[in-house]
C-alpha cells in the first residue's frame, strides 16, 4: 500500500443487545483502506456489513455497543465529541445508502437536501450553493439540473434519486466515501452505470471509498482490494485481482459459485451456498463457515481459524484447509 | 394543486347538503310545536293554526326544507322569535370571543404538546419519555370543569393575578382582554395538549427510524435541523388532523368552559337558545356549527398537501 493510511479499522466489534441475547454483529474486524484508493466489502445479507459501515460512521442504533478503533485521519472516531464528529461527516466521510428510495427525505425538494449539505459545511452563500447544487447534478449526469432542484424525489426515478444521493455525498469533497449497497435496490440495467459514475468520480477526486455489496462480481475490476465478511468477521482479505486468481477460503469459492454464469447451459441449477449463515446470538465454537463448508474436518468445528498473513503478506484468510494450500499449512 | 383544490371544493358540496338537511331535521322532528311554543300554552287553536299557517309550518317537510336552503343561501338564517335578533346577527357577535379562545387554547396545547413530544421521541423509552407519556395520560382524563375549578381557585383566588370570570371586548381593553382569557384558554389547552403530543410522538418515533433520518445524521447536519425540518415536518400530518378536528369542535364555543368563565361565545348561544327553546336560533348556530367543522376538515386536507409534496401530486 503505497499510499498513506487513510482510515484504519482497529478490533471493531459491534453488540446488539436483543430479546434473544446479544448479537455480536461485526467481530474484531480490523480494515485499511489508504487515501484515494478502493476496498470492496463483500458478504451475504446480515453478515455485518452494513453494520460495519455504520461503526465507521458513529451512526449505530443507540442500544448498539461498539469496541475498538476507528482511526481516520489520524483521530478515532470512537472517542470523538459529537459535534468534532458532526463535522466531519458529510465533509470527510460521506455515505450512500442502499434504497435511494428510503434515503431521501420525502417532503423536502432535491434542493434543499443537497443545499442544506454545501452550506453545513461549507461557507457558502444560497446563490453560490444553488448554483454548485446545479453543477454537482449535472455531474453525475442528471440532466436539466435546474429544474431537478425544484422537485422532490417522487418525481424522480430510483437511478436518478440514488445520482441525486451520490452527488449529495460528493458535495464537500470527501476524503472517505462509503457505498452501502448503492445498486442494490436499482433496476439492473441502471446498476453498472451507478458503478461507473461512482468509480469515474472516484477516480476524479482521488478519494478512498469503500463499496460494500453481496455482489463478488460488482467489486471485480472496481477495487483495488477486497475484505470478504462472514458472520460479523472478515474471513478473506487480499489485493482484488490476487483474489480472483487465488481464492483461499472456501467460502469466497462459494460465493464466487454462486454468481449465474452467463454462458453456462440453460437450466443449469446454479451453486447455491446450502445451509443458512449462523445465528449471530448463537456463536458457534468453531470456524463459522464450517457448519456449510465441504472441506471441514474435525479441527474446524472445534477452533477458531483466525485471519493470518499466508504465503502471500498482502492476502490474508481465515481458514485450517485453504484452497490450493496443502491441508494444515497456514493459520 | 389548483385541480387539487377544485376536486376537494366539490366534495364539500354534497357534505355541506347533508349537513343542512340534518340540522333542519334535527330541529323540524324535536317534539313540541313551534307555534304553540310562541304563543304559550293558552293559546286558541284557531290562532295556532293561523300562526302555522303564517310560518308555513302547514306545509309538507319537504317544502319546507326547501325554502328554509333557499333562505339560507340568500343569507337570511331566519329570526329570533324571543329577541328579534336574525341568526346571522346573534352569531358574529358571539363568534369573535369563540374564536380568541379556541386560538389561544390551540396555540397554548402546541406550544405544550410539541416540544414535550419531540423530546419525548429522542429519547423513547428513557425515564423521562416514561414519565411525560404517564402524565399526559393522567392529564387526559381530567375533565375540563375540574382544571377550570383548580385553576380559578391558583390564579384567581390564592395568586389573585387573573380574573375568574367576566369578558373585557378587545377593542376596550387588549391587555385586560387577554387576562380573562388566560385561564379559560389555559383549560382548554390542559385537555389538549396530551393527545397532540402522543400523536406526535408516536409518529415521531417512527419517523426517527427512517433511512432519511440516518442519511441526514450522515451528512452532518445539526441535531436541531434533523429534528425541526428532517423529522417534523414528515411526522406532522396526525397533528394537523388532531389539530384540525379541535379547532373545528371549538368553532362552535363550549359550552362548559364559556359557561364557567362567563365567556359570550357561540356555546352559551346554543345553551340560551335550548332554554328558551328558541329553535331558529338553535338551527342556525348548529348549521353553523358544522359547516365550520366541514370548513376546517377541508383546510385539513389543504395542509396535508402542503406538507406533503406526494399528496400535492397525487402519488399517495
Amino acid at each position: 500500500m503505497s499510499d498513506p493510511v487513510l482510515l484504519s479499522v482497529e478490533g471493531v466489534a459491534v453488540d446488539l443487545p436483543t430479546p434473544r441475547g446479544n448479537l455480536r454483529a461485526v467481530d474484531q474486524v480490523d480494515l485499511r483502506i489508504g487515501a484515494g484508493r478502493t476496498l470492496g466489502v463483500v458478504g451475504e445479507s446480515g453478515c455485518g456489513k452494513t453494520m460495519l459501515s455504520r461503526a465507521i460512521l458513529q451512526l449505530l442504533p443507540r442500544k448498539a455497543r461498539l469496541s475498538g478503533r476507528v482511526m481516520f485521519d489520524g483521530q478515532d472516531l470512537v472517542r470523538l465529541e459529537p459535534e468534532q464528529l458532526r463535522k466531519l461527516r458529510g465533509r470527510s466521510i460521506a455515505v450512500v445508502f442502499q434504497d435511494p428510495m428510503t434515503s431521501l427525505n420525502p417532503v423536502l425538494t432535491i434542493g434543499t437536501q443537497l443545499i442544506e449539505t454545501l452550506q453545513e459545511h461549507l461557507e457558502l452563500g444560497a446563490l453560490a450553493a444553488k448554483k454548485r447544487s446545479a453543477e454537482l447534478l449535472a455531474a453525475v449526469g442528471i440532466p436539466a439540473p435546474e429544474q431537478r432542484l425544484m422537485q422532490y424525489p417522487h418525481q424522480l426515478s430510483g437511478g436518478m434519486r440514488q445520482r441525486v444521493a451520490i452527488a449529495i455525498a460528493l458535495s464537500c469533497e470527501p476524503k472517505l466515501l462509503i457505498a452501502d449497497e448503492p445498486t442494490t435496490a436499482l433496476d439492473v440495467t441502471v446498476q453498472a452505470q451507478i458503478l461507473d459514475l461512482l468509480a469515474r468520480e472516484q477516480r476524479r477526486r482521488h478519494m478512498a471509498m469503500i463499496l460494500i455489496t453481496h455482489d463478488l462480481g460488482v467489486v471485480a475490476g472496481r477495487t483495488d482490494e477486497v475484505a470478504v465478511m462472514y458472520a460479523g468477521r472478515v474471513v478473506e482479505r487480499a489485493p482484488t485481482p490476487e483474489l480472483f486468481k487465488r481464492m483461499r477460503m472456501p467460502y469466497t469459492e462459494a460465493l464466487l459459485a454462486a454468481i449465474p454464469k452467463i454462458d453456462a447451459a440453460p437450466h443449469t441449477p446454479l451453486p447455491a451456498i446450502s445451509g443458512r449463515p449462523p445465528d449471530p446470538t448463537r456463536p458457534i465454537q468453531g470456524c463459522s463457515f464450517s457448519p456449510r463448508c465441504r472441506y471441514a474436518a474435525s479441527r474446524c468445528f472445534r477452533e477458531k481459524p483466525l485471519l493470518a498473513d499466508a504465503d502471500r503478506l498482502d492476502h490474508q484468510y481465515a481458514c485450517f484447509h485453504p484452497i490450493q494450500v496443502a491441508a494444515g499449512i497456514c493459520a | 394543486m389548483p385541480g387539487f383544490v377544485a376536486q376537494r371544493l366539490l366534495y364539500l358540496v354534497p357534505v355541506l347538503l347533508a349537513v343542512s338537511l340534518l340540522t333542519f331535521l334535527i330541529a323540524s322532528l324535536l317534539p313540541g310545536d313551534l307555534a304553540y311554543v310562541i304563543l304559550g300554552d293558552q293559546a286558541t287553536p284557531d290562532k295556532v293554526a293561523a300562526l302555522r299557517h303564517d310560518m308555513g309550518l302547514d306545509q309538507p317537510i319537504w317544502w319546507r326544507y326547501l325554502s328554509w336552503l333557499g333562505n339560507v343561501l340568500q343569507g337570511d338564517f331566519g329570526r329570533s322569535f324571543r329577541t328579534g335578533q336574525t341568526v346571522l346577527q346573534a352569531v358574529m357577535e358571539r363568534l369573535p370571543v369563540s374564536l380568541e379562545l379556541m386560538l389561544l387554547a390551540q396555540l397554548g396545547a402546541l406550544a405544550i404538546g410539541i416540544p414535550l413530544a419531540i423530546a419525548c421521541a429522542v429519547r423513547s423509552g428513557s425515564a423521562f419519555d416514561r414519565f411525560m407519556t404517564g402524565s399526559a395520560f393522567s392529564m387526559l382524563s381530567v375533565p375540563a370543569f375540574l382544571s377550570a375549578i383548580l385553576l380559578i381557585y391558583l390564579f384567581a383566588v390564592e395568586l389573585r393575578w387573573l380574573p375568574a370570570t367576566g369578558y373585557v371586548p378587545f377593542s376596550e381593553d387588549p391587555v385586560g382582554n387577554l387576562r380573562c382569557f388566560l385561564l379559560p384558554a389555559l383549560t382548554l389547552a390542559l385537555g389538549e395538549w396530551p393527545v397532540l403530543m402522543r400523536v406526535l410522538r408516536s409518529d415521531m418515533i417512527a419517523t426517527l427510524q427512517e433511512d432519511y433520518i440516518a442519511m441526514a445524521r450522515a451528512k452532518g447536519l445539526k441535531p436541531s435541523r434533523i429534528l425541526l425540518v428532517h423529522a417534523l415536518k414528515p411526522s406532522s400530518l396526525t397533528l394537523v388532523t388532531v389539530t384540525g378536528i379541535n379547532i373545528g369542535r371549538l368553532i362552535g364555543g363550549t359550552v362548559i368552559v364559556e359557561s364557567i368563565f362567563a365567556l359570550p361565545g357561540i356555546g352559551r348561544l346554543l345553551l340560551g337558545a335550548i332554554f328558551t327553546r328558541d329553535l331558529i336560533i338553535l338551527q342556525g348556530v348548529v348549521l353553523f356549527v358544522a359547516c365550520g367543522y366541514v370548513l376546517m376538515n377541508f383546510v385539513v386536507d389543504m395542509l396535508y398537501a402542503v406538507l406533503d409534496p406526494r399528496i400535492r401530486h397525487g402519488h399517495a
